[in-house]
């Protein structure tokens, strides 16, 4: 039951990182990073007790808020992406390699780390994503999501290794503050309101 | 109370005070004082013994639990603690005649404060945890508010994120060696992940292209900062490295991976810095052959290599401060740094000109100042042990002298019949007038850095031995 739940949780992560790399759309793009930190909550509960893998599911969701938040005030940026290519054509045969690539790897890190088949694949498949979307982005906020989606693929397969609750926590405080900093960023550009 | 909270906890509380000041000075003063304090306590107050002063009776206590797991400083760490402190008390205490200390003395004391706690962390390769917290305090310091961010922060935001997975991982990986060191397969495995963080955490060529674009559009005394703390973090989270393993600083192909690294970046930076036409850039090349001499020196594997990586400390200090320092006052009075927005700063702006210049040259190891002496018996040691090195070093030293003289030439090249005078504010001139000072001193009384230095491998008992 549990392994089941286990892919269930992959193809969420599957779906959130595919919707990541297509959507242009903030509100999506947080809305499916928050639905990611689900995956990654319940890949993590696989070797950690729930207190502590919850706490993957909050901070995620508290770095998802503050990003929302920041955004909130903005206004809408113009054209969205910098970067090349902009086709969805392209993102999905990316996403797609990624997919084949870290499912190819996952069975040998799962055979490496003894850990199950579904959480080597979800950790494997959200750092290949983070790095894709670093790749094809310029903007603070994807650049964020991006670093976000690599370092909550890292904390499931390092959650297999290792149990400190002290890691736990500063893991966390990395998470909450790449998001500050990328709040930060993303209004850095803004111009100050004068008074 | 405990050593950690003396120069971990207590410094991360004081940097958050700093952001309330809203005068430049105060924050600079403030920031700096209490900076050389902590480094003076470091050097002067023995850890785990008793003092009483008074009725009181005080303990310094070496270590401090934390969810499980221990901050702890120990005697041997002192030394590296008064530089650390020392360093940014130098850094803060400059920061006001420029307008930054508000930007740099709070985030650069929690930044410092973090450092502190990579080292103190144990098990240590935590450290590259709180390394990572450490960028994090750094970004909002290299953005200014009200314009885009550039694309160095960025890049250095993820480059630096990037080399954290790698060094925890690979941690994991090296405790299972300790456990069974026969095991080539799990051996090669760790040294490739090492491998990748630190040449990530390092900023090696070729993930050292954040280095000349924050250069280029940070203020550059900010980024004379983080050119300083980040790469020095890096540098003796590796030593750590080297100090712990006893596989890894016996293994064979260590010298040969560091020597080849160092060289990569001292022949990359020094060759790339030639053709620059941007003033703070070429200061990031010659970062990055400073980064390529430590691991060069590094690579000697002897005691005589890691005082000589510790001694190199001192003059990259006072030249990265004096370097960045002199840039800025120029930037402030320019559109930008580029040779054609410079050209000719030199008559009116002679303080900062000189500044930029020396520092410059004291880092490619002219002789009399700075970084001479300890270039010098660095190209000795290598000269003894691996010669093919050397040739590197004189083709990157020439092409950082060449950027040099180009800066210097940009700087003088003003209109004839323009006069000299000097626009520098008082504060500007003796700054910038210590500045020189002390690369000359330094330069010449290469002994001093000795005194200081010649405390500091206690924190390395096992290097090059």
């Amino acid at each position: 039951m549990l392994n089941i739940l286990n892919w269930i949780a992959v193809l969420l992560l599957l779906a959130s990182g595919a919707g990541l790399l297509l959507s242009r759309d903030w509100r999506w793009n947080l809305g499916l990073l928050a639905a990611q930190y689900l995956g990654v909550f319940w890949l993590t509960y696989a070797h950690w007790p729930i207190a502590m893998a919850s706490v993957k599911l909050v901070t995620g969701w508290m770095a998802c808020a503050a990003l929302g938040m920041t955004q909130v005030g903005l206004a809408e940026p113009a054209s969205g992406e910098t970067a090349w290519p902009q086709s969805r054509l392209f993102r999905v045969a990316a996403a797609g390699l990624v997919w084949t690539t870290s499912l190819a790897l996952a069975f040998q890190t799962s055979a490496w780390l003894g850990i199950n088949l579904p959480v080597a694949w979800g950790s494997l498949l959200l750092m290949g994503m983070g790095m894709l979307i670093l790749g094809l982005t310029a903007q603070p906020l994807r650049i964020v999501i991006g670093l976000l989606t690599l370092l909550a693929g890292f904390e499931i397969l390092y959650a297999a290794v290792e149990t400190s609750a002290l890691v736990a926590a500063l893991l966390a405080a990395i998470t909450l503050g790449l998001a500050l900093a990328g709040a930060y960023l993303i209004n850095a550009g803004t111009p100050e309101e004068t008074e | 109370m405990s050593a950690p909270i003396l120069w971990i906890a207590i410094p991360l509380a004081a940097a958050a005070l700093l952001l309330i000041p809203r005068d430049e000075r105060i924050t600079a003063i403030a920031g700096s004082l209490f900076s050389a304090l902590l480094a003076l306590t470091a050097w002067l107050l023995p850890i785990d013994s008793v003092y009483t002063l008074g009725a009181l009776v005080l303990k310094l206590s070496p270590s401090f639990e934390i969810l499980g797991r221990r901050l702890s400083l120990t005697a041997a760490d002192q030394p590296l603690l008064a530089l650390i402190y020392g360093a940014a008390a130098v850094w803060f205490a400059a920061s006001a005649s420029l307008d930054l200390s508000r930007r740099l003395a709070p985030l650069g004391l929690g930044l410092t404060a973090l450092l502190v706690a990579s080292l103190a962390v144990e098990p240590f390769l935590y450290a590259a945890l709180l390394i990572e917290m450490a960028v994090l305090f750094a970004v909002p310091m290299l953005t200014t508010p009200g314009q885009a961010p550039g694309r160095g922060a960025l890049r250095f935001l993820i480059f630096q994120t990037f080399a954290m997975p790698f060094i925890l991982f690979s941690g994991w990986l090296l405790a299972g060696i300790e456990a069974n060191p026969g095991d080539m397969a799990l051996v090669l495995q760790a040294a490739i992940l090492l491998g990748l963080g630190f040449t990530f955490l390092l900023a090696l060529f070729p993930f050292s292209t954040w280095i000349p674009l924050l250069a280029g559009e940070a203020p550059p005394y900010l980024a004379g900062f983080i050119f300083w703390t980040f790469p020095t973090a890096g540098l003796l989270f590796l030593t750590g490295f080297l100090e712990r393993y006893t596989w890894l600083r016996t293994a064979s192909a260590l010298p040969t991976v560091l020597a080849f690294a160092g060289v990569l970046m001292v022949a990359a930076g020094g060759i790339l810095a030639a053709f620059q036409r941007h003033l703070g850039r070429i200061m990031a090349y010659a970062v990055m052959v400073e980064t390529g001499i430590s691991l060069l020196a590094l690579s000697l594997n002897t005691l005589t290599g890691a005082g000589l990586f510790l001694a190199l400390f001192a003059p990259r200090l006072i030249s990265l401060a004096a370097w960045s320092y002199a840039l800025t006052v120029l930037r402030q009075q320019a559109p930008g740094l580029e040779f054609r927005q410079v050209k000719g700063l030199g008559r009116a702006w002679p303080y900062a000109s000189i500044g930029v210049t020396l520092a410059g040259l004291a880092l490619v190891g002219l002789p009399l100042l700075a970084g001479f002496p300890i270039r010098q018996a660095l190209a000795e040691a290598l000269a003894r042990s691996a010669s093919g090195t050397i040739g590197w070093i004189f083709l990157g030293s020439l092409g950082l002298t060449i950027a040099i003289v180009r800066t210097l030439a940009a700087l003088a090249m003003a209109p004839d019949g323009t006069n000299w005078e000097a626009r520098e504010s008082q504060p500007q001139k003796i700054i910038l007038g210590i500045g020189w000072a002390l690369l000359a001193l330094l330069g010449l009384f290469p002994q001093w850095v000795t005194l200081v230095m010649d405390r500091l491998p206690v924190v390395f008992q096992h290097l090059g031995q």
